[in-house]
């Protein structure tokens, strides 16, 4: 009963949920000002949400059951994700060993159900999309991996989010140290990535191949793409936070560091041009792979 | 079903279909999102998909390679959807009536809810459409 209500009311769906879409008005909001419009009230996204629900499903003919199968396996996992993340910060001490590889094969999944759905459309705009989307998880996977391998040896080779937050509390944010800013850049670009805004809104580019991996999606499916988009962007950055900036995780700070880190992200994402597919691939496998070599290399001697 | 209903006239995503327009209603729409005008505030976004789309909004004098094209697209939109002539041209094909290439006007082959006059209609008068649009939908279409 408990764990039904953590998954589906606390830190899992529904509180997820809303911050998610809350943070994708910021989003917005913040774009706007930044553009000198006054940008859309609150509420927006919700009302986008409960618009689509009552809009007609089409079903492009010969598109496999997958297509409205794969929707919820990426939002199952990223509210799992989320679930996981929020208890570990409510909780450190249930934390279970090896959580921080489950959430990082968790946090994986949206992107292969938006390519499984693509796919699945039988679209060659979407197919182009989906091709883009592998690239770029091709691309970003590696320096996110070699990011977190920098906090596992930083606290001691702890794979448990519970030790690496109590690491943090007794010796300090691992951002205030050489390696841990070096993986904190990386993981900072990485998160760009995973949540396709910005830079990197190759695979999903609106100007260019017409809204590329959901371009078939209307009504309901499209909702709950929505939806796994806002509950990554509630979970990612709080993931960051929990693997960089843990040092004090009570409530105040956590929100005060949440909504640092998004300004960040917005701002990254509103003056930048969006990169071409190779240049991403270019770029990921170039500069934030070797700092975060050297990152890794910087930790293993301590600094 | 009411909730439904509202939500929709506060979140509309256009769908920008040109069937043959010389550009000039085109610029003027996009003159609607700019920091002057800022339909976003009411929560209509320009999107790329016709299966996202809540509004159709037609611009230019149909031509005859157009209709199946515009038919097809109309077919792809999911249904409640708003269908919008915009310019003088989309709503009784303007100067163009006689042109050896022009086909029939628009709502002759689609059902067009609001119409939007002008040479080019200026951002004003196609904010003033989308709210009678606004006020259709809400008298339950």
């Amino acid at each position: 009963m408990k764990q039904i209500f953590y998954c589906l009311i606390f830190p899992g769906f529904l509180f997820s949920a809303v911050i998610g879409l809350l943070t994708g008005w910021v989003d917005r909001k913040i774009t706007a000002r930044l553009q000198w419009r006054i940008g859309p009230p609150w509420h927006q996204n919700f009302t986008d949400i409960i618009k689509l629900l009552g809009k007609e499903t089409i079903v492009p003919a010969g598109a496999k059951y997958t297509f409205l199968f794969s929707p919820y396996i990426g939002l199952i996992s990223a509210v799992l994700a989320a679930t996981y993340l929020g208890r570990s910060i409510i909780a450190p001490l249930e934390s279970f060993s090896g959580d921080l590889l489950v959430l990082f094969y968790l946090l994986t999944i949206p992107a292969l159900a938006l390519m499984i759905g693509a796919s699945a459309s039988r679209n060659p705009l979407a197919s182009l999309g989906a091709a883009r989307e592998m690239k770029l998880v091709l691309a970003y996977e590696l320096p996110f991996i070699l990011a977190i391998i920098t906090v596992i040896i930083r606290s001691n080779g702890a794979i448990q989010l519970g030790q690496i937050i109590r690491q943090q509390l007794f010796f300090g944010s691992n951002v205030f140290s050489f390696s841990g800013f070096l993986s904190f850049l990386v993981a900072l670009f990485c998160v760009q990535a995973k949540l396709g805004i910005g830079l990197f809104d190759i695979a999903e580019a609106d100007q260019e191949i017409m809204s590329g991996t959901l371009i078939e999606y209307s009504g309901l499916p499209l909702a709950v793409f929505k939806l796994t988009k806002a509950v990554m962007f509630y979970t990612l950055p709080l993931f960051i936070i929990v693997l960089f900036l843990g040092c004090s995780l009570s409530p105040l700070f956590l929100i005060a560091k949440y909504l640092i880190l998004l300004a960040i992200i917005i701002l990254i994402k509103n003056t930048n041009p969006r990169l071409r597919i190779d240049q991403a691939l270019k770029f990921f496998w170039r500069i934030p792979t070797l700092l975060g070599v050297i990152a890794v290399i910087l930790a293993l001697f301590g600094l | 079903m009411d909730i439904i209903k509202r939500a929709f006239t506060k979140s509309i995503w256009v769908f920008h279909m040109s069937v043959g327009s010389c550009n000039n209603c085109d610029i003027e729409t996009l003159d609607c999102f700019t920091p002057r005008f800022d339909l976003e505030r009411f929560g209509i976004q320009l999107i790329g998909s016709a299966r996202h789309a809540d509004a159709l909004l037609v611009t230019g004098a149909m031509n005859k390679k157009a209709v199946l094209r515009m038919k097809k697209v109309y077919e792809q939109v999911p249904k409640p959807c708003v269908v919008v002539a915009c310019g003088t041209c989309a709503c009784s094909q303007h100067m163009f009536k006689y042109s050896y290439n022009v086909a029939e006007p628009l709502d002759k082959i689609l059902p067009v809810d609001v119409y939007i006059p002008g040479c080019p209609p200026k951002p004003e008068a196609i904010i003033s459409g989308i709210v009678k649009a606004l006020d259709k939908i809400k008298k339950g279409k």
